[in-house]
């Protein structure tokens, strides 16, 4: 086939042109039984990813169910212009922002350091059975992962709680305490996710090369300078990956948590970007608005990947693309 | 080999600290557990349980004469079973043609999937698109949206990628077809990798409850984390309030030890089913997308 693509190269541009399309179309027919098995696959990402991007479309018009898609009237960026004088758009980028930066400091750093004391665990079935432990969180719904918080927490019946009080301490209020609500949101995940996260590292980890520890051992290093001069180094790619995605994602936040940790008390530390466009689109029907909302967010997401990758790159690293 | 003194205190310290974090972690699972075996009575007598004198079966019993419940754990395993078998066929057969490298477009495919990873079009387009398609509180609004995702298909085609290209061609010497050769011979050479994303799958089928509570107002076909969340969480308010108080009501037991019973049975099959996956999940996931 390579061969044919470059005889028609030298020829005549509208023959060119004639014969690549035949060999396109003969490649369609030898191959039609490949892309049988995968035309669910291809409907899904045209119907269910496509479709939508096409749908975003109604944060430039007003949308009215009745009239339609087509012919809702156009109105530019007067729904971004709405958004963005709206005094709830501060508190919502305060929240987003300050959940994923109480992330990014406290449970980013902790996969990494998990799987750096498995891989110098010596004894496997120490390591295995710790392994399983710390990823089981993370196959548990965050409603089963809420309730056990509040089982855990609350006031009247929670453990730590009675505990508190058995020690003669005043109760605490984790559930509806505005100061500690950001908190409990990080710990939440660190509990259901750190140990996942060490999936990845580790993964790296056993790419290394044994002869690295030998030769650093032999120029004398114990075992913590190995760890930072052979383990750390070899994982150091995935960390800014990792970091990447991360920051891509610092107008996300887990929506399921929120929603499911919010209460009246702490709607004001608690309300980010995705519970908002919960409530403004889903409830009360304004769809124009809050799929205007949901593009900032999406876009601001892209841009800071972008950016993020280059940096990446400018400092030597391979970045995510 | 000798080991210097400093190794050893070294080792010992990372055992300890590692022994300690899984103690912490299990803990929250271990005080689900001892509570929803302890009887009602005793648990509101100590008020703090860390070891039943008694362990009773009373408020499992309890929750599985519960019609709500049964109906919607029936719900929820409908969607694993039959929601994870079409995931998993739908995503290796996508990921296997495109892993095929004389495949017509494959970058352009390729691209295109991928660009669906990178930008998210949000909650409302997707909404209005189920409701458009009358998906609205039918089974397969929890299914069809979520049948495939692009960083499966991508790690699945490494994954297809890996298996020698050899193989195809002497079954095709031998007369096997396209399908014949993914259905014969890929799958079930494939199984690891299966294992590990029908897991994956089956775990997000289970604990759907964002899209339920998004697409679902029928009684009939709440799964089980909605009826959980309404169980579990949302007990203060009065309109979901009422399942726990009906369920404590007429049963006279307090809902704590119901309520973590609810979350051992709610989190039972993970907990069986884990163990039996858990050596794959790593290396299925794993050969796509680091070394591939």
């Amino acid at each position: 086939m390579d061969l044919q693509v470059q005889q028609n190269r030298t020829a005549a541009p509208h023959t060119n042109q004639r014969s690549r399309l035949k060999t396109i179309g003969r490649g369609l027919i030898r191959d039609r039984a490949l892309y049988l098995i995968a035309s669910p696959m291809l409907l899904y990402f045209l119907i269910f990813k496509y479709v939508p991007m096409w749908g975003v479309l109604i944060a430039f018009k007003n949308y009215t169910p009745f009239v339609g898609f087509m012919k809702s009237e156009w109105v530019g960026l007067e729904h971004f212009y709405r958004f963005f004088s709206n005094e709830a758009f501060i508190l919502l980028l305060r929240n987003t922002l300050a959940i994923n930066f109480l992330n990014l400091a406290l449970f980013f750093p902790l996969p990494i350091l998990l799987s750096l004391m498995l891989n110098e665990a010596r004894r496997e079935w120490i390591k295995r059975t710790i392994q399983s432990i710390i990823y089981l969180p993370h196959f548990l719904s965050w409603v089963v992962i809420a309730g056990i918080t509040y089982l855990l927490l609350s006031t009247s019946d929670g453990i730590i709680n009675k505990l508190l009080a058995a020690a003669g301490f005043a109760k605490f209020d984790f559930l509806t305490n505005e100061s500690v609500f950001w908190l409990l949101l990080t710990f939440q995940s660190i509990w259901k996710e750190a140990g996942w996260g060490t999936v990845i590292f580790l993964a790296a980890i056993t790419s290394v090369d044994p002869q690295q520890y030998e030769a650093a051992r032999i120029d004398g290093a114990g075992r913590l300078r190995q760890m930072w001069h052979v383990t750390l180094p070899a994982i150091r790619n995935v960390i800014i990956i990792l970091l990447i995605l991360r920051v891509g994602h610092m107008m996300d936040v887990g929506f399921e948590q929120v929603y499911l940790m919010m209460n009246g008390a702490v709607s004001n530390v608690a309300d980010v970007f995705d519970t908002y466009v919960y409530r403004s689109g889903i409830q009360q029907a304004q769809f124009s608005y809050s799929t205007a909302v949901g593009l900032f967010k999406s876009i601001v997401g892209v841009i800071l990947v972008v950016i993020t990758n280059r940096l990446a790159k400018k400092f030597g690293e391979d970045g995510v693309y | 080999m000798i080991r210097s003194t400093t190794d050893r205190l070294f080792d010992g310290a990372i055992i300890a600290a590692l022994v300690l974090i899984g103690l912490l972690m299990l803990f929250p699972f271990y005080y689900v557990f001892v509570v929803s075996f302890t009887s009602p009575v005793e648990y509101l007598r100590k008020g703090l349980v860390l070891l039943p004198e008694q362990w009773t079966l009373t408020s499992y019993r309890y929750l599985l004469s519960n019609n709500v419940f049964i109906k919607a754990t029936g719900v929820s395993a409908f969607l694993a079973t039959a929601g994870t078998a079409l995931s998993l066929l739908v995503t290796a057969g996508g990921a296997y043609a495109l892993s095929r490298k004389r495949l017509q477009g494959r970058r352009t495919l390729l691209i295109l999937i991928l660009m669906t990873t990178l930008f998210n079009p949000g909650l409302i387009p997707p909404y209005l698109l189920v409701r458009e398609l009358h998906l609205i509180n039918s089974i397969w609004a929890l299914i069809l949206p979520v049948l495939t995702s692009g960083w499966y298909v991508i790690l699945m085609k490494g994954f297809f990628e890996s298996i020698p290209d050899e193989l195809e061609e002497a079954a095709k010497i031998d007369g096997a077809s396209d399908i014949g050769i993914f259905w014969r011979i890929i799958l079930p050479l494939s199984l690891p990798s299966l294992a590990a994303f029908g897991l994956f799958y089956a775990v997000a089928y289970w604990n759907t409850f964002f899209f339920a509570v998004l697409y679902i107002n029928k009684p009939d076909l709440r799964p089980l984390q909605i009826v959980l969340q309404q169980l579990l969480i949302d007990n203060s308010s009065s309109s979901s309030g009422e399942f726990a108080n009906q369920l404590s009501g007429e049963i006279q037991i307090p809902t704590d030890t119901l309520k973590m019973a609810a979350i051992m049975i709610s989190t039972g099959p993970i907990l069986l089913v884990y163990p039996l996956l858990q050596k794959h999940f790593a290396k299925g996931v794993m050969v796509g997308s680091i070394k591939g």
